[in-house]
């Protein structure tokens, strides 16, 4: 048992922080917190990241992957989150790509990936509907086959983003089957077709990022089916595996322990620093001391990567306590700030706090959200349940 | 013992639940907090008219001389409600604020007023540095002929903005943490040198940010001696907020049962699931809690026999539980909820940001259980 870096990966941990202080501006990290030109600043950090070839680290190296083994990848994760860069856009490079890299034809690859690499498309996930969150599979959005085209007709719901994108990555229904997992296909659809609508839902963080999209015959080429007809929920399923990965954010929850505790510096009570405080210290280290164990949690599953498995269903775990984590952090950071916190004021105007306070207010919102996208923590612990206790 | 609402409490809750179903639905809701000062002027001459606002003040001032019972009771119904219209900042804030103070002129010009709707209030006691505490205060009194002049800054007054007077608390001698040397004051919220930024706070209420720079002021309360009756005020304010807060509770535990038996997924109603179920069976007692804790604290604050030991300590863990069990449940309404409690459009999250206002602006779990623990084993 050993838990060190060799001396690559430390020289590796050397170039990544040193890309990080460079590329990532002052000004960049300004828009970026200030959060009004999503999707200009994404775009502009993404083509820094495509220009030193780390845009696409989980790709396989011939189609513009790092190579990276996976300490390496850890390394650049924490480096990232530590200079507080925001993580590339998840839809196009770490959702859809993955899919069209093991389920797509050549020609797909070829006409994808390399814009996926430029994020020249915008892409947005279209699973959910209004009648299916949890039980995903039950979707009804249906295409049918007319020619060499399917026709589509359904909605989707919560569709994050939807509203800069150029594609959508949908599950359709094009068959009706005992079980309700087969019938399923996976189907890339052009945002610019004729009878796409996309409807804003305006959110609790007092913010747009979530969508309905609407489909009224809508016609998509058949050359935009991935894989085979009636097997996209096999195909999906490898994708949500993957989205379960990336969800422990240690270093994300890491960096904002860090700074609660450096807020906690300067905000004061009636008996002097925050910080000082026991009440608060221990509230503080309740967290921290889980955070420790998620951290240890994440390496071994990390290390069990490296030796060759797949996450099984106990990456379940890492979902669970790392969203309950970044929740507990997000409320101790808004009692941390006080009633500056229920400010909607974005600027920093007369006092700093109030900039810091809305922040802290839209992430501890939108936070909320952790615990219910990507599989929602119920389900998580229902595939806990039967998968690694076997109940 | 007997520890419902009697049939007056009734009568007075029922005219809230009356009339907010006929004028004040969420939409409704909408529209009055659309406006640009946060709330309905109109709205505001009805409670008047109604009776409401004259609740907790004495009869010699022209009010229903209600307990602090009477509050609760229709401050549950108005957090039921979510009203933008200033309740807490005027009513309860203002109002119990001036109650507690000591210059008879003030209060029978004033609190007239505040009756029949004319006057909005404020009260401006917190600033920068003093978190929750009313004797850290560094803006300063000085006199001025046969007045005082006021000079510092108060951060976060709730309905500040709109307030035609405003209670500021400001140091006439001492230092900064001494309890002896506060003094309140009552300003104009137009007087010269006094800039008012306003914002608008996550739950829809408005409030400002105030520096005065040598304000004309009166006095009203003892001179040096504001702290000792503030404090008494704040422990009645504590309860208001608190009866505010198990109304929002009550509300929120209610939609998200309704939610979880028409919400299907998996072919059954999500309700029918233990897993969910247990935590619905958690935030109910959770609520039941609170709900206890405070028909206690009422109790124990209009016994002529209780110490005021007991009392702090019943209002300090009265508003632990407001805190900690509001945040549970105020979590479990939204995530019960999936994607549609994180929509703007549903009543859900804007009930949990007021519940969260609660314990932002007055007091966390952390400042009640301290002071639980000063009381009770200090
Ligand atoms: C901010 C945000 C962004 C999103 N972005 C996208 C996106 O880009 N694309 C996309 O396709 N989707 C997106 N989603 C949708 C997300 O995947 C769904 O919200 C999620 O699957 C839950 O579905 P639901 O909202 O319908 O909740 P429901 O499934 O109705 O669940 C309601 C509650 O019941 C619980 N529950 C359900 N089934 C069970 C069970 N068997 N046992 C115990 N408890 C159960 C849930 O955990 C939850 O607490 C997003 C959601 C949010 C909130």
């Amino acid at each position: 048992m050993d838990n060190a870096f060799s001396a690559a990966d430390i020289e590796f941990q050397r170039e990544v922080r040193e890309f990080f202080s460079n590329e990532f501006t002052p000004d960049l990290k300004a828009r970026a917190q200030e959060g009004s030109d999503v999707k200009g600043v994404a775009i502009e950090w993404q083509h820094k990241l495509y220009e030193k070839g780390w845009i696409a680290p989980g790709w396989p190296k011939e189609l513009g992957g790092t190579g990276w083994s996976p300490v390496q990848k850890f390394i650049f994760e924490t480096e990232r989150c530590e200079a507080g860069a925001p993580d590339v856009v998840p839809f196009g490079l770490k959702m859809v790509a993955p899919v069209i890299i093991h389920f797509g034809n050549d020609e797909q690859k070829a006409r994808f990936l390399p814009r996926i690499l430029k994020s020249e498309d915008w892409w947005c996930q279209g699973y959910s509907e209004p009648g299916s969150g949890s039980d995903l599979a039950a979707l009804q959005t249906k295409a049918s086959r007319d020619g060499d085209h399917y026709v589509v007709n359904g909605a989707k719901i919560w569709t994050t983003y939807a509203q800069y994108a150029d594609w959508i990555f949908c599950l359709v229904r094009t068959g009706n089957f005992e079980k309700k997992q087969q019938g399923i296909s996976f189907l890339l659809i052009d945002m610019k077709s004729e009878g796409v609508k996309v409807n804003p839902i305006h959110s609790i963080d007092n913010h747009h990022s979530l969508n309905e999209v609407v489909f009224d015959n809508v016609r998509v080429p058949v050359e935009n089916l991935i894989g085979q007809e009636n097997q996209g929920w096999t195909y999906a399923k490898a994708l949500l595996a993957h989205e379960r990965t990336s969800i422990a954010e240690v270093s994300n929850s890491k960096r904002n322990l860090a700074e609660i505790i450096e807020l906690a510096k300067h905000q004061t009570n009636h008996k002097g620093r925050l910080i000082d405080d026991p009440y608060f210290q221990s509230r503080l280290s309740d967290i921290e001391i889980e955070l420790m164990a998620l951290e240890y949690m994440d390496l071994r599953v990390l290390a069990s990567m490296s030796a060759g498995d797949t996450p099984g269903p106990e990456a379940s775990l890492l979902k669970i306590k790392g969203t309950e984590i970044q929740q507990a952090l997000q409320e101790l950071r808004m009692e941390t700030i006080g009633a500056y916190s229920a400010s909607l004021r974005q600027d920093s105007y007369q006092n700093e706090l109030h900039k810091e306070g809305s922040s802290a207010r839209k992430e501890y919102m939108y936070g909320r959200a952790a615990t219910i996208y990507g599989g929602s923590n119920e389900v998580q612990r229902n595939v806990i349940a039967k998968a690694v206790l076997g109940l | 013992m007997n520890f419902e609402f009697n049939e007056e409490q009734m009568m007075l809750k029922d005219s809230i639940i009356k009339w907010s179903q006929d004028n004040y639905s969420f939409d409704q809701r909408r529209v009055s907090a659309d406006n640009p000062e946060g709330f309905s002027r109109a709205h505001w001459a009805t409670f008047a008219e109604l009776g409401w606002l004259s609740v907790p003040f004495a009869e010699e001032y022209g009010g229903y001389g209600g307990s602090i019972i009477d509050l609760a009771a229709i401050m549950q119904e108005f957090g039921k409600m979510l009203a933008t219209e200033p309740l807490v900042p005027t009513m309860v804030l203002f109002g119990g604020v001036l109650s507690a103070s000591s210059n008879e002129d003030i209060k029978t010009e004033l609190i007239p007023q505040i009756i029949d709707g004319s006057l909005l209030g404020a009260v401006a006691i917190y600033e920068p540095q003093s978190r929750f505490d009313m004797s850290n205060i560094t803006t300063s009194a000085s006199v001025e002929g046969d007045g005082y002049l006021l000079n510092g800054s108060k951060s976060v007054v709730l309905g500040g903005a709109v307030a035609d007077k405003i209670l500021v608390l400001a140091r006439t001698s001492g230092e900064q943490n001494d309890e002896v040397g506060v003094s309140l004051f009552v300003i104009d919220g137009n007087a010269d040198g006094v800039s008012r930024n306003a914002f608008e706070l996550m739950d829809g209420q408005q409030a400002c940010d105030v520096v005065l720079q040598n304000t004309p002021a009166t006095l009203v309360s003892e001179l040096d001696q504001a702290y000792g009756p503030l404090m008494d005020a704040m422990q009645s304010i504590s309860v208001a907020l608190a009866a505010e807060a198990t109304g929002i509770m009550e509300r929120l535990n209610l939609t998200t049962v309704e939610y979880t038996k028409t919400r299907k997924q998996f072919g059954v109603p999500i309700s029918s699931f233990q897993a969910l179920q247990h935590r619905m069976v958690d935030t109910f007692m959770a609520y039941e809690q609170v709900k206890s804790l405070l028909v206690g604290t009422l109790c124990e604050l209009t016994d002529d026999k209780s110490s005021p030991e007991r009392a702090s300590k019943l209002v300090s863990a009265l508003r632990t539980l407001v805190a900690k069990n509001g945040k549970l449940i105020g979590d479990e309404a939204i995530q019960l909820h999936g994607g549609m409690g994180l929509t703007d459009e549903l009543d859900v999250g804007h009930y949990v940001k007021r519940l969260m206002m609660i314990n932002l602006m007055f007091g966390n779990a952390d400042f009640y259980q301290q002071q639980f623990n000063e009381v009770a084993y200090g």
